[in-house]
């Protein structure tokens, strides 16, 4: 079948139909430069900052639903099929303000008004999914937002009253949503996409083989899920990234299963699609959860590229590799499991070889016995990268530890096991003796660096601190808090 | 018909933002937003690489060569003198001929068809650096021998020496105050139009229109006249947009000049944040001598600031933290100096509060050692030494404390917020708990309000009344969010007794007010909203004595009421006498200006009174820590701030708030971080931690005191609010450090440094084991 040589989505409810797109150019560019849609800001180009946010509508599983996510990072291309809202999109045609658009204005919500727009399309993007939230909610909803004049206090406050102004029911994209899940559907691509430049390609392959055929054709092409990693290559670093292979919108690859024994879960799922599926199947990381970046990032970031990326500071890597998950690489003709400590070999470099990419991911569930506790450590509470991150899980058995699984990101190379604190608890009572020798222990396991987020000192203390903090947190006989309460 | 009572938009009420709307629907523009014109060129930055070298040679044809670039600008280009000293010191060039002396620092700019084009050749630059040895702080640079880059200041009172050989306790100490990015949303931009002749017309958002459209002339070589510089509005300036857009608009200038073309420039964040000055760190040595009761017998004071390569506000900023050592106390004898060093950083700037906080900053936690010492509450210890009756009211600098109002506000504070007893309950608390641990703090603030260049407190504005009717407004202050364009407007309104929606409010320009100040050290209502009261006034009279003339009444008798004035017994709506006085001649436009009276400065005697009054406000903060790791939350917050008679009490509020948690964030999250190259780290938000809504403290009440009134004759007897507030953030840090101390049954003062991060927080607790 012939390739699709360009890209088309909506905007603003308008047809767009671009025929030679480059793989790095943003959608903030388009918006800004092309479109001429200035109410969308640049204030960062990081996705850190929330001043471009977006909402953007996609289907999934057929049904059309609509995300803030930071335009700066995301490339113009991972459009395809889309529909993009901004902020010029949300007053009525005879220029009334949306219910959040009155709220902001009669709550003060605004001073410089520059972070403003995206303050909006956040808090529009709550609105349609939670018209009555409670303040941890909204300020959860906005942690990717950065407002350095009012203090957050009226924007919070407008947050809170917005569903006095107007319900989602009235809502354009409510009223809407029929006519535009049928416009999207009729513009779902029918072939592979191959657009731009030779030295700016980007690639949008139309499903899961064709995406293994696509890396054997092109072993040295930069796969880009949610771009909230890639984005910054090109908008911090310059870097040339071509080609482009874009696998966000792979059905395949978003698949979530939970079934008795383990959570799979796809490589393209975002940390958003699998908040239900991981509060379900792994308690303890609820509120982990909601501490990785910022929601416009977890919306378009994928627990795929969180691990495909490498970082020794991504989020995930420690704690599923204390629950002891596999990674799953598929290339043409052929997959491999592997556990997913041994997927990272050294810095910057990773088990995948050419053509591979990486499909799923399988956390087993809990045994009988099985404790686990998931901890990060940030300068910032929220939307901030950990200094220290760690994952513990702890099986107990007649008072025995029987298997101690200790994963830290920050503390080396790579997401690592600590694996003198984890001998120094098995086969040990469980009581504050052993965890006191594995928080000596883990001392041993790790050399950590020192920088702008933590120095090795702290990291080392705090990696320590952290098993003593297990060790509280799970024992019967603790009195009193030993954690800060998150609201 | 409008309600006939009153107007809208009237003074002392609440009235949002003129902006609002536009800013909810994306339709407010900024510089970045304006339509460029067909030909628009895009400059961007190219910067060393090292802290501090010898310039051998720099290589710059793979970036002439780069796809797009349309020329490279160097010293070479510049038609007029290389130099943006914003104080005339001449120490500040656009671009180096012989020397880098930071990381970062611009050396040329690239002209190109697209910014991507720009920005992509301005990494290819070849240059041959002689490396010199560099030093990053002021310790460094005083063991390096680097000269003080602007005269230091010396305030002395009284006999230190004697003060302390009366005084049974004395503590010397020695405490890191960290400095802070400004993180205005919008960075720094300029965008220059060419005109006919030497004319040039630069779009931009700065705080100083005056001063940037003096600098662009200066480099251009030309009269101040052919130079007009236009702000509509900011996205958050913060004092980072006082004297720092300056570059942006000279560059853009020059090239605008020399291609015929218009030209913008925008760096992006990361060069924003390592290219631009910030807040000043300080190094600050204090000696306090006190007596049984916790009463402050003697100070000493050394306030050593890294100030970069150049020196900028350097020196005002640092005599600004002198003013402000004693926060709200009084030092019977005290010898404050200063040392504004030298460093190879980028050149450090204005910062709301202006060198202020770091000042008080010191005075709150030489209360905090005394408390300590003494085993006393610092609440009481606070109270013994504030500013009093004769005798105990003289400042370091010899200004009189005349309009203290601190004993009411902090008697209601500690009512509202309960303070006594929370801090019974949480020591109670912390005796149960094992892990964590809270504190609270309770501190006031006390700032002096005047620009201390005497000088600067002047303003102007320009008033036309058309005749129909509709009023245009303009002043020489710039609007970046406080809302000073929607007070200034409301004191129109309330003169003239007309709706606020009658007003248009236009972006400041020097072509209509010449010679403005920068809009900063909090004065942007008292300078310009008195400023357009004066052009108001003198339309007013104007009006007033035509209708008296014409309707045959005396000029007593004509009364502006709302809408419509008072003719002897006739009312005449305001549309109509307008129309009527235009059709006789009547000059329907003044300009109008201000000068803050009573104000001097002796800089070398040390002496005068610089500020024409003070502004008050005191804050309460709770805070809980993780002792396992330093992290912390805060609990709740109760503010209790004086802006005299508030013109717009809404706006105010929206500014204490903001003030208070930037204020927080620059004591906690917010940490500049250089590795050992002089590369700053933190140059971005993925790396700098401003706070975020969820680090709001989880009870927070702010109120204005409302019964507070301006002894002095400001506009409308309203005060100053921008940086008093940012000060309101030090109980959080207090607070902080109380419950450190609580792990060594506060018998010692933990040693914290600010920022107080997690890391500094866990590891004061760790030099305290031990020593309860």
């Amino acid at each position: 079948m012939a390739h699709q040589t360009g890209i088309r989505f909506l905007l603003n409810g308008k047809d767009i139909v671009l025929d030679d797109v480059k793989a790095t150019t943003t959608l903030l560019d388009f918006l800004r430069l092309e479109q001429r849609l200035t109410g969308t800001k640049e204030g960062c180009a990081e996705g850190d900052c929330g001043a471009c946010t977006v909402l953007v509508g996609r289907l999934q599983n057929g049904a059309l639903r609509y995300e803030a996510v930071n335009a700066c990072i995301r490339f113009l291309a991972s459009l395809n099929g889309c529909h993009v809202v901004t902020v010029e999109h949300l007053s009525g045609p005879n220029g009334r303000l949306h219910p959040v658009q009155q709220a902001m204005v009669e709550y003060h919500g605004s001073q410089c008004g520059f972070c403003t727009p995206g303050f909006v399309m956040s808090l529009y993007a709550l609105w349609m999914e939670n018209p009555q939230p409670t303040e941890v909610e909204v300020e959860t909803a906005v942690q990717g937002n950065l407002c350095r004049c009012t203090g957050y206090e009226p924007i919070v406050k407008a947050a809170l009253a917005v569903n006095q102004y107007g319900t989602p029911a009235n809502d354009y994209l409510t009223t809407e949503r029929d006519a535009l899940t049928a416009r999207l559907k009729a513009i779902q691509p029918k072939a592979r996409v191959v657009t731009g430049p030779e030295d700016d390609r980007a690639i949008l392959p139309l499903d899961a083989a064709d995406l293994a055929e696509v890396l054997a054709e092109n072993p040295k092409a930069t796969i880009v899920a949610g771009s909230t990693d890639v984005g910054l290559w090109v908008t911090k670093f310059m870097k040339p990234i071509s080609p482009v292979v874009f696998v966000a919108h792979l059905e395949e690859l978003k698949a979530v299963e939970l079934t008795d024994d383990a959570l799979t879960i796809g490589a393209g799922v975002t940390y958003t699609e699998s908040e239900a599926a991981i509060r379900d199947a792994f308690p303890h990381l609820s509120a982990y959860w909601d501490r990785i970046a910022g929601w416009q990032v977890r919306n378009m970031g994928t627990i795929g590229g969180n691990i495909a990326n490498g970082s020794p500071i991504g989020d995930t890597p420690p704690v599923l590799i204390s629950l002891g998950a596999e990674v799953m690489l598929q290339k043409q003709g052929g997959a491999r499991t592997l556990p997913l400590e041994d997927f990272f070999i050294d810095y910057g470099k990773q088990d995948r070889e050419p053509g591979d990419f990486v499909a799923s991911i399988r956390i087993p569930r809990p045994v009988a016995g099985q404790i686990d506790a998931a901890y990060k450590i940030s300068k910032r509470r929220d939307e901030d990268i950990s200094s220290v991150a760690a994952g513990v899980s702890v099986t107990v058995k007649d008072g025995v530890i029987t298997s101690a699984r200790i994963a830290f990101g920050g503390m080396a190379a790579t997401p690592k096991r600590a694996a003198g604190a984890e001998a120094a608890l098995v086969g040990q009572p469980w009581g504050e003796a052993a965890f006191d020798a594995a928080a000596e222990a883990v001392k041993q396991d790790f050399t950590p660096l020192s920088d702008w987020r933590a120095s090795a000192e702290y990291r080392a203390l705090t990696a320590s601190n952290l098993l003593r903090r297990f060790y509280l947190e799970h024992d019967a006989g603790t009195a009193g808090a030993v954690r800060l309460a998150v609201a | 018909m409008k309600d006939h009572q009153t107007i809208s938009g009237a003074v002392h009420h609440d009235r949002q933002h003129d902006s609002a709307i536009k800013h909810v629907t994306g339709r407010a523009e900024y510089t970045d937003d304006i339509a460029e014109p067909y030909g628009t060129l895009h400059a961007y930055l190219g910067v060393s690489t090292v802290a501090h070298a010898n310039i051998k040679g720099i290589d710059l044809s793979a970036v002439r060569a780069a796809p797009g670039v349309v020329d490279v600008l160097t010293a070479d280009d510049i038609p007029g003198v290389n130099d943006i000293s914003p104080t005339g010191k001449h120490d500040e060039p656009v671009f180096p001929t012989e020397k880098v002396e930071f990381h970062g620092q611009p050396m040329f700019a690239v002209i190109a068809e697209t910014r991507d084009a720009a920005r992509r050749a301005a990494e290819l630059a070849q240059v041959d650096y002689e490396v010199l040895p560099h030093a990053l702080d002021p310790v460094q640079a005083q063991e390096a021998g680097y000269p003080m880059i602007t005269d230091p200041l010396k305030l002395e009172r009284g006999d230190v020496e004697a003060g302390r050989k009366d005084a049974p306790h004395r503590i010397q100490a020695q405490m890191t105050v960290g400095g802070q990015d400004h993180m205005y949303l919008e960075g720094h931009i300029a965008f220059a139009i060419p005109g006919e002749d030497e004319d040039v017309t630069v779009h931009c958002s700065t705080q100083h229109p005056s001063e940037a459209q003096h600098m662009v002339a200066h480099v251009l070589g030309v009269a101040n006249n052919a130079v007009t510089v236009n702000v509509r509005r900011m996205g958050g300036g913060f004092g980072g947009k006082e004297s720092q857009m300056n570059l942006f608009c000279a560059v853009a200038a020059i090239a605008a000049k020399k291609h015929n073309r218009p030209v913008k420039i925008r760096p992006d964040r990361d060069q924003d944040m390592t290219a631009t000055g910030k807040r000043h760190d300080f190094v600050i040595d204090y000696d306090v001598a006190f007596d049984d009761a916790g009463r402050i017998q003697a100070v000493e004071g050394g306030f050593a600031a890294r100030c970069g390569y150049s020196s900028d506000l350097s020196g005002p900023v640092t005599d600004r933290a002198l003013f402000h050592a004693d926060n709200a106390y009084f030092y019977p004898n005290v010898l404050l100096k200063s040392r504004p060093m030298k460093t190879n950083t980028v050149s450090n700037t204005a910062f709301r509060g202006f060198g202020g906080p770091q000042g008080v900053v010191a005075a709150e936690r030489m209360i905090e050692e005394i408390a300590y010492a003494l085993g006393k509450d610092p609440l009481d210890v606070r109270k013994a030494n504030f500013y009093g009756e004769e005798g105990r009211d003289l400042t370091p600098y010899h200004q009189k404390v005349e309009d203290n109002i601190l004993d009411r506000l902090i008697t209601e504070l500690e009512e509202n917020a309960e303070y006594r007893k929370r801090r019974e309950e949480i020591i109670a608390f912390n005796k149960d708990s094992k892990i964590i641990k809270k504190g609270i703090a309770l501190t006031p603030v006390k700032f002096g309000i005047s620009f201390t260049a005497t000088w600067y407190n002047q303003a102007g504005s320009l008033i036309h009344v058309y005749n129909d009717g509709s009023i245009h407004l303009n002043h020489g202050g710039t609007e970046m969010g406080q809302g000073l364009n929607t007070k200034v407007a409301q004191v129109v309104a309330d003169a003239f007794q007309v709706d606020f929606e009658r007003i248009k409010i236009t972006k400041t320009t020097t072509e209509k007010v010449p010679n403005t100040s920068a809009t900063a050290a909090s004065s942007g209502s008292d300078l310009n909203g008195m400023a357009a009261l004066d052009a108001a006034e003198q339309i007013i009279a104007r009006l007033t004595k035509f209708a008296a003339e014409k309707h045959g009444v005396a000029e007593a008798d004509v009364e502006f009421l709302p809408n419509r004035v008072r003719v002897g017994s006739e009312e005449i709506p305001f549309d109509t006498l307008v129309k009527e006085a235009y059709m006789a001649r009547v000059h329907l436009s003044a300009a109008g200006f201000y000068k803050t009276p009573e104000i001097h400065w002796d800089r070398a005697a040390g002496k005068g009174q610089p500020f024409f009054y003070y502004a008050y406000g005191a804050s309460c903060s709770e805070v809980s820590v993780d002792t396992l790791t330093g992290e912390y939350r805060v609990e709740r917050t109760d503010i209790l701030h004086d802006v005299g008679r508030s013109l717009n009490p809404v706006l105010d509020k929206g500014q204490v708030e903001g003030a208070f948690i930037q204020g927080m964030g620059w004591l906690t999250t917010e940490e500049l971080w250089w590795d050992g190259e002089g590369r700053l780290r933190t140059h971005a938000p993925s790396t700098y931690k401003i706070p975020l809504a969820s680090d709001r403290p989880r009870v927070f009440n702010t109120q204005l005191a409302e019964w507070s009134v301006n002894k002095k004759r400001t506009i409308k007897r309203s005060k100053a609010v921008g940086e008093p507030p940012f000060m309101l953030g030090i109980s959080v840090f207090e607070a902080l450090s109380m419950a450190v101390a609580s792990t060594a049954d506060y018998k010692v003062c933990p040693r914290l440094d600010a920022p107080a991060t997690p890391e500094r927080v866990l590891m004061a607790i760790e030099t305290l084991k031990g020593q309860g």
